[in-house]
């Protein structure tokens, strides 16, 4: 392995990794706003609502994200919708994202039994008190593990960005092999970055995973 | 005394099977009513629909002259005047004693913290568990957190308390020591309707005895020490029986 | 529709190149998860092994696993060993050892959990009726495993068969590069062909997927 190489490649990788953290972070972000409304609303059986995300999550838990990518990239522009390929990235994992995130908030309300919101309506408190103060943040910690899985999960899939062009870690790798021919150099380099994202996410869903298993609350 | 809780004619059924057919009843402020019967036959359900957790199919059911209706906005008013204690799992596992007491006086009554705080270590106090104030409910054992569910019931002030098989759940030892608690909420003189497998404590506490079969109210008497002794109906003969072994 | 390249579709042999190239994913997953399956066998029960360096191997192995994009995997394996050990492997090869690699240690976890989750009530209330070793494992924890574990391990299929979309990019020609052949041969003659042919790509991988899910479920439910 040349390390001259592997300096002169650092800075690519730094920039790629941003741009990887940058999209995978808001995507995130964006499944989780969608997991924990989807949730409330199948929680709550909204009516029509709940149909409409039902088929929402089958269809987005049933194929890959890459296809996913191409149908948001090169399908819908031909419908008029064009978008950029970061806010495409953003959106595919958003999407995908929010189809998981939902699942697993709603079997963590779902595991919540029924005595603690009839308990709760007992002393007098509305629906909404309820649902925030009592029901939501027991459901949060159960689903605390699930949650961390499909960040992990979801953090990885970034990896197929590379195809709709976005400059990500996986395409920076592929890009260089390409020119310079220094195969083991950027392998080695796309590992090591994939383990600076990944390990320190991985290492706190297991202390996380651990404390829910063992402590919950009070200690 | 005036009549707290009226019921007149309530019906109630889970699709086409009938819970609770005609249930007439009404209790006075002070007076502790224990409601008996074997499992299934409605008891359960009857409390529920005292404070709206059910919904009724017929008849009418009023706290303090207020309609109890689950689909109504002030159900929570109403609910505010009525305590209720489950049978277990019902204090906040993510909230501490403490906090757990004081959530509801907070939330929904608008109470000063400080007062509330107070209240509730005064109660505890008198439960015996101002020492596990900052505790966990699951670092308590299952008697301690059902005197904390009862303190926090009480610290609402309401009219009237609900317990529902509050010691089903519960290791034998446990049990005296919520029932005691229970006792002296009786002697200071609230209103309390009570469900429970627990006759020797029915026998104790209860100012009235009322024996639920399938769904009815089968017996009905202010003469507690008889009921036990010689009830009138065939039903509670038998079922009286199944507590005794021979 | 015709604006939107459904026609394409119907268009000489499109409709069966399509078809051919999701095989290929599906085959490719199919032979993984055989694999996949035999081999976590014995690594799941390698994983409740007494032995802690079998265990913490085998813990490091699932970290990796779960840590490393299997795009990352596949790009190791496919350029990488033919830098390292001059050895040239087909991508079909380089695609069916990395999901063998990856299911393998899946699979493993999964029947290490489903193992663990037997509860220590049922050893002993074999035991206590007087059977043996040989007699609590095979008539009593094993039946129990397998049916903890079978809708898990449904599910691992429709894992394989969405991950295996990743091949393309070491270049096997399957269904989504099929996809970006028609669309490029079309080009001229029916601009919008990409909606249709994605769309259609779209909906063949949730008609492979959703039906297993569906199932995977549905037993879940009745064993459960």
């Amino acid at each position: 392995m040349d390390l001259n190489v592997l300096k002169s490649y650092i800075p690519l990788y730094n920039e790629a990794l941003l741009l990887t953290v940058k999209i995978g972070f808001i995507g995130i972000l964006t499944a989780f706003a969608i997991g924990l409304s989807g949730a409330w609303a199948i929680y709550f059986k909204i009516p029509v609502v709940k149909k409409v995300l039902t088929i929402y999550i089958e269809l987005f838990r049933n194929t890959p994200l890459l296809v996913q990518l191409f149908f948001i990239y090169f399908a819908l522009p031909k419908l008029g919708l064009k978008i950029s390929a970061e806010l495409c990235g953003i959106l595919g994992l958003g999407l995908i994202g929010g189809a998981y995130m939902i699942e697993t908030f709603r079997s963590g309300l779902e595991s919540i039994d029924k005595v603690q919101s009839e308990s709760a309506l007992s002393l007098g408190m509305t629906e909404g008190q309820v649902f925030f103060d009592i029901i939501l943040p027991q459901a949060f910690s159960v689903s605390m593990p699930g949650i961390m899985a499909n960040v992990i999960f979801l953090l990885k899939e970034t990896s197929v960005f590379s195809t709709i062009s976005l400059m990500d870690l996986m395409f920076t790798a592929k890009d260089l092999i390409g020119m310079y021919a220094k195969t083991i150099e950027c392998l080695f380099l796309l590992v090591v970055y994939y383990l600076i994202m990944l390990l320190p996410v991985s290492i706190l869903g297991s202390i996380i995973e651990r404390r829910v298993r063992y402590a919950e609350f009070g200690d | 005394m005036s009549e707290l809780v009226k019921v007149k004619h309530l019906h109630k059924e889970f699709g086409n099977n009938v819970v609770l057919k005609d249930i007439n009843l009404s209790v006075k402020k002070g007076e502790v009513v224990v409601i008996i019967g074997p499992s299934g036959c409605g008891k359960s359900t009857f409390l529920r629909c005292l404070n709206g957790l059910e919904e009724i199919q017929g008849g009418v059911v009023t706290v303090d002259g207020l309609p109890v209706e689950p689909d109504k906005k002030d159900i929570s008013n109403i609910r505010q005047k009525i305590g209720m204690v489950f049978q277990s799992y019902d204090l906040f596992p993510h909230k501490t004693v403490l906090e757990n007491t004081i959530l509801a006086p907070i939330k929904v009554q608008k109470r000063i913290k400080d007062d509330a705080i107070r209240e509730a270590l005064e109660l505890l106090d008198k439960v015996g568990l101002a020492d596990k104030k900052d505790y966990y409910p699951r670092q308590l054992s299952g008697g301690q957190k059902q005197r904390v569910a009862i303190v926090r019931a009480l610290l609402m002030h309401p009219d009237v308390l609900l317990f529902d098989e509050v010691t089903a759940a519960l290791d034998p030892e446990m049990v005296h020591e919520v029932l005691q608690t229970m006792l002296e909420l009786a002697k200071s003189g609230s209103t309390m309707i009570i469900v429970t497998h627990e006759m020797a404590f029915a026998k104790a506490v209860a100012d009235r005895i009322v024996f639920f079969d399938k769904g009815e109210i089968v017996e009905e008497t202010r003469d507690v020490k008889e009921f036990f002794e010689e009830p009138k109906t065939e039903r509670a003969k038998r079922f009286l029986k199944t507590f005794a072994y021979e | 529709m015709q604006s939107l390249g459904i026609d394409v579709l119907f268009k000489g042999t499109n409709m069966i190149r399509l078809l051919k190239g999701l095989w290929v994913s599906v085959e490719i997953s199919l032979i993984s998860v055989a694999i996949s399956i035999v081999l976590g066998l014995i690594v799941g029960v390698l994983m409740t092994a007494k032995n802690r360096i079998i265990r913490l191997f085998f813990r490091v192995y699932l970290e990796i696993v779960r840590i490393m994009p299997q795009m990352v995997l596949l790009f190791i394996v496919y350029f990488g060993t033919t830098r390292v050990f001059g050895m040239n492997i087909s991508a079909e090869l380089s695609a069916i050892i990395v999901f063998v690699f990856w299911g393998t240690a899946e699979m493993g976890d999964l029947v290490r959990g489903s193992i663990k989750s037997i509860p220590r009530i049922q050893y002993d209330s074999a035991y206590a009726l007087g059977m043996d070793k040989f007699q609590v494992h095979f008539f009593i924890i094993f039946p129990q495993t397998i049916r903890r574990l079978i809708p898990l391990s449904i599910n691992l299929v429709t894992r394989m068969v969405k991950t295996t979309s990743l091949v393309m990019m070491i270049g096997i020609v399957e269904v989504l590069k099929v996809a970006q052949q028609i669309i490029e041969a079309n080009r001229k003659a029916s601009p919008n062909a990409a909606f249709g042919i994605f769309a259609v790509v779209f909906l063949l991988y949730f008609l492979v997927c959703w039906p297993i899910s569906r199932f995977a479920v549905k037993l879940e439910k009745r064993w459960a």
